[in-house]
């Protein structure tokens, strides 16, 4: 595990309700606790981490949520913003080109145009030296992935600029941070699931679009919300026994959840095995949080879980 | 509420929601409900798990619906009055149907169709499937018969982004901005005024030559069908604006779902979209309210040893627990929107991937409020 935090990058990938953003700010949490300076961003325009966090608005500014652990939600409108007064330079004639309605019209229909300057704006919080002026460098930066389409997608974004571009300066820029994204040396990708059928079909996919695609590994895959194994077969056997014996409606309920609970246990543990002789490898275990909501706490835990497992 | 009123005189039903909260399996439960009640249904996915495609026989290639074998649901305990029509959405495939349409003749399709930037951007392009999926209920509405269309929704990072697709589309087509685009120094461009031609100059430093000229070859030759675009997303919005058009949003009981919900239904407020109630999946119902978990071990001794008796005492204290936070989230929901069109869906012991599961939802959802409490009791927990 060391060795993944020790990368400057780190994508969390994984369909929506996988508890992504919640695995990312646990590792966030688990690499600040190390002594890195760690930022997790997150491209889906919310800002659920500075939230749960209650750390204050993180939309497109760089806020401290715990020692040493920051947090940014990046929106393409502010990166794109960002990215030519980067390339421009001159700030009115930037301003010009951000606030004219037909470069607008330009950057939403330009297809693939948003996720190349979010992808731009993460390979620069990556940099020794920030071209963000003011801002310092950051040991580890770990991307909360978004949700729509494969997770594969947003990191080919660059090359695929850089080939429908074929020359100039986005075309370069494209392949520098392509380079990066493929060096396993310097980027690590995660990816979450569910202890559930699709999830693990899904997080599969993943691993052979990476390599095909990217010709990337997939580091790690974290199994998230597994239920606690409470109850084994023969113990089943016992309360559906005493279910059928039992006639206060307490009891009875009781019982039922009992039963429920094994039962999605085991079916739990079933996919759990399934993904494991796959993947070749065991997969990290996050247990299933009965809380009604993750805030700091919870993430104190889960990361602690996080570090001895990984 | 029960879905079947819900859904009463309607022809399109779109299902929105975030990812991961059941959209697909609800979609689904909804059209087979809706086809057993007598309706021709289609029910149009975006990205199915695999069993649960290959049991709707999803695994054909084609693009267009077919029918779901009716000996399925007999098997399954469901007495099929209608049809069940099925198809998962090949966003790739169905842009290049729209293109083939709109061309004016074969000369400008082939240039669109093996334009580079085409090729390389129309599968992976953020936004093709939500515009491609508004486009196929449009063109499943125009060319066949069905009684009901049921879209299950792509995953969609701002909730609203299919309905605008189109519009998004020809906005960009039709503007003076991209007339001036095309022809940057030409006529256009001076009476757009100076402003746009300096813009233009500084957007060739940041992009480079090559990838502008590309782009104003591909925006040309697409250029010659915006009348055919422009035609297709009024189409679309007037399937939209339908009476007969509805909404069903789809969400799990947890607070971010529960957010997205909320959020969604405000956007469709806000578009003056038609609305028809909320799906709530996989519920943990709560059955004995403030049970004390010593109280539960000691009515359990007789049965079981303390221990086992203990543990499921414990196990019942965290369910219960679940089960408190759903109802709070979906109490906050129902004020939220002022409404009680709620369908709830226990949370099932194993996941859905075939008819019998379905049509296990679909019990569920083709209920009155007062069967399904009584359902519930009977089945959750």
């Amino acid at each position: 595990m060391s060795t993944l935090l020790d990368k400057r990058l780190v994508f969390v990938t994984g369909k929506g309700g996988v508890g992504k953003s919640t695995v990312a700010a646990a590792l966030g949490m688990v690499a600040a606790r190390q002594g890195r300076r760690t930022i997790v961003v997150e491209v889906s325009e919310q800002d659920r981490i500075a939230r749960a966090f209650h750390g204050g608005d993180s939309h497109f500014r760089e806020v401290e949520i715990a020692d040493g652990l920051w947090t940014i939600s990046v929106d393409p409108q502010h990166a794109l913003e960002e990215y030519l007064r980067i390339q421009i330079r001159v700030k009115p004639l930037a301003d010009l080109l951000s606030g004219s309605r037909m470069f607008q019209y330009f950057a939403v229909a330009t297809p693939g145009m948003s996720e190349m300057v979010t992808m731009g704006k993460v390979w620069e919080l990556t940099q020794m030296q920030r071209r963000t002026r003011g801002a310092s460098r950051y040991d580890l930066v770990i991307v909360d992935a978004p949700a729509t389409g494969h997770g594969v997608a947003i990191m080919r974004t660059p090359l695929t600029f850089a080939n429908v571009a074929r020359v100039g300066p986005v075309a370069q820029q494209g392949r520098a941070i392509h380079e990066t994204i493929t060096d396993a040396r310097h980027t690590g990708v995660v990816a979450v699931a569910l202890p559930e059928e699709m999830p693990v079909n899904e997080t599969l996919t993943l691993r052979d679009e990476l390599r095909r695609e990217l010709g990337l590994p997939l580091d790690r895959v974290i199994v998230n919300a597994l239920y606690p194994e409470r109850f084994g077969p023969r113990q089943a056997t016992t309360l559906t026994k005493a279910l059928e014996g039992a006639d206060a409606p307490l009891a009875r309920a009781a019982l039922r959840a009992a039963l429920s609970e094994q039962r999605r246990a085991r079916g739990q543990r079933e996919q759990v095995a399934r993904l494991e002789e796959a993947l070749g490898d065991e997969a990290v275990r996050l247990p299933y949080v009965f809380e009604p909501e993750i805030g700091p706490e919870q993430f104190e835990a889960l990361s602690r879980e996080l570090e001895v497992a990984l | 509420m029960n879905v079947a009123d819900a859904l009463k005189d309607k022809r399109v039903v779109i299902c929105g929601g975030s990812g991961g909260v059941g959209k697909t399996t609800a979609s689904a439960a909804i059209a087979m409900g809706m086809a057993a009640r007598g309706l021709k249904v289609a029910v149009v996915t975006i990205d199915p798990a695999k069993r649960l495609a290959n049991s709707l026989g999803l695994d054909e290639l084609g693009n267009e619906p077919h029918p779901v074998d009716p000996g399925l649901f007999e098997a399954a305990g469901i007495e099929m009055k209608g049809e069940l029509w099925a198809m998962m959405l090949d966003a790739k495939r169905t842009f290049d149907e729209v293109i083939e349409r709109l061309a004016p003749d074969e000369e400008t399709r082939d240039e669109i169709l093996e334009n580079r930037i085409y090729k390389e951007l129309s599968n992976a392009v953020a936004g093709s499937q939500e515009y491609t999926a508004m486009s196929k209920l449009y063109d499943l509405d125009r060319d066949h018969d069905f009684d009901l269309l049921v879209l299950d929704t792509p995953p969609s990072r701002n909730a609203l982004d299919f309905l605008d697709a189109p519009d998004r589309l020809t906005g960009f087509l039709e503007g003076r901005a991209l007339q001036v685009f095309l022809k940057p120094t030409g006529f256009a461009g001076r009476i757009v005024g100076r402003g746009t031609g300096m813009v233009f100059s500084v957007l060739k430093r940041v992009t480079g030559v090559d990838l502008l000229e590309d782009l104003s070859v591909f925006f040309r030759s697409l250029g010659g069908l915006i009348d055919g675009f422009r035609e297709r997303a009024d189409q679309v919005n007037a399937l939209l604006e339908d009476p007969q058009t509805t909404f069903l949003l789809v969400t799990s009981p947890e607070r971010e779902p529960i957010d997205e919900a909320i959020y969604f239904w405000q956007k469709l407020r806000d578009a003056e979209m038609p609305f028809g109630g909320v799906v709530v999946n996989r519920v943990h119902h709560d059955e004995a309210p403030d049970a004390d978990p010593d109280e539960v071990a000691a009515q359990l001794e007789d049965e079981l040893s303390p221990s086992l008796a203990r543990k499921v005492a414990a196990n019942f204290r965290d369910y219960q627990l679940l089960a408190h936070r759903d109802a709070a989230n979906i109490e906050r929901l129902a004020q939220r929107l002022d409404d009680r069109r709620l369908a709830l869906v226990p949370h099932l012991d194993d996941d859905v991937h075939d008819i019998a599961g379905l049509a296990q939802i679909h019990r569920f959802l083709f209920a009155s409020d007062r069967e399904r409490a009584r359902m519930l009791a009977e089945t959750t927990a």
